[in-house]
């Protein structure tokens, strides 16, 4: 089955990130496709290159990139969302891009369930 | 697998608040563009997003309710109220600022069942 | 439809519209501060008891022990890990996380 996967809200405030990762990643285990992860709102800060969580905490952002090589996910940023919170192409981590809000809605007609985690 | 989908945007939240209210609207005209089934429902404090006579200048935010009127242009026509919530807010159909269809808890959890895609702000 | 909350039922009332609008038959899945509605001796377990009727509740483990109460879960609430949540997503013909 083809996953599509929405976040909503930023890393380390609010658990939505690490919900839908872990979804995403026990998804895969499964046998099943995430075709993509489409970041919204405050879910922009999830794509920052400039994250440094202390040693001992998990790296949110390293973990979608890894994510997206290992297993072809293309990580979508929302632009209108992006460009309010100073998420830019120069600060952008690996493995994810920048795009319209069409791909969102794009995720909602090919996949096959489109499961959303935010506030 | 058909490309032409159910979608429903769950509003539960009221606006100004917090953005959600305006970026749902914004996805609204977006999957209107790719020629979805849309459905709004207005749940909760969501409903407040359709009160009219709404003044922002005070806050120096933009007031987005007027596109609520304009979601007609784009073929977007299915507006749902759930009546519980509604009453419970002390507002009535002639409150908002957009001709809405009013449903019971049961009739909008049906509508929901029926869904293919359904997206909450 | 499988229904996802992520909020405690004691300082919000998105379980409660939830239960109180869906359709007959869904599966509800708690996850995040969702877990507490789901442990003995809260003030919601009658409530959500009483739901059960209708539907068929699941909580996230991990989000349930992550909190120190894997061992409080409420009689007739299924516990399910990651791949339980993606088999409910799998099972039910669509979703929707209320947020």
């Amino acid at each position: 089955m083809k996953f599509g996967i929405v976040v909503n809200e930023g890393p380390y405030q609010h658990q939505a990130s690490d919900s839908a990762y872990l979804f995403a990643k026990a998804a895969i285990e499964s046998g099943h496709e995430v075709w993509r992860v489409f970041f919204y709102h405050d879910g922009v800060n999830n794509a920052s290159r400039l994250t440094e969580p202390p040693q001992d905490d998990r790296n949110i952002v390293n973990r979608w990139t890894k994510l997206a090589e290992e297993h072809k996910v293309d990580l979508v940023v929302c632009v209108a969302a992006a460009l309010r919170r100073g998420i830019k192409e120069e600060n952008l981590a690996q493995g994810f891009r920048i795009s319209g809000l069409g791909q969102l809605v794009e995720s909602g007609i090919k996949c096959d369930r489109l499961v959303t985690f935010g506030d | 697998m058909s490309d032409n989908k159910k979608f429903m945007f769950v509003n539960r939240k009221a606006p100004y608040g917090t953005i959600y209210a305006l970026e749902s609207l914004e996805v609204v005209l977006i999957t209107a563009a790719f020629d979805q089934d849309v459905s709004l429902a207005f749940l909760d404090d969501g409903v407040y997003q359709l009160k009219k006579g709404m003044q922002t200048k005070g806050i120096e935010t933009k007031n987005f309710s007027p596109t609520y009127r304009a979601l007609e242009d784009y073929d977007v026509e299915k507006l749902y109220v759930e009546k519980e919530a509604m009453e419970a807010r002390g507002l009535n159909e002639d409150d908002f600022i957009v001709g809405v269809t009013v449903l019971s808890r049961a009739e909008m959890g049906k509508l929901m069942d029926e869904q293919d895609v359904v997206l909450s702000f | 439809m499988l229904h996802i909350v992520n909020k405690s039922p004691l300082t919000s009332g998105t379980l409660e519209s939830c239960l109180n609008t869906m359709a007959d038959g869904g599966d509800v899945l708690l996850i995040e501060d969702a877990v507490y509605a789901a442990t003995k001796g809260n003030a919601y377990e009658s409530k959500l008891s009483a739901a059960m009727g209708r539907c068929k509740v699941h909580v996230l483990m991990p989000d349930l022990e992550a909190r120190g109460l894997g061992d409080r879960l409420m009689a007739g609430v299924a516990g399910v890990d990651y791949a339980g949540f993606v088999g409910l997503a799998v099972s039910n013909k669509n979703c929707q996380s209320w947020l």
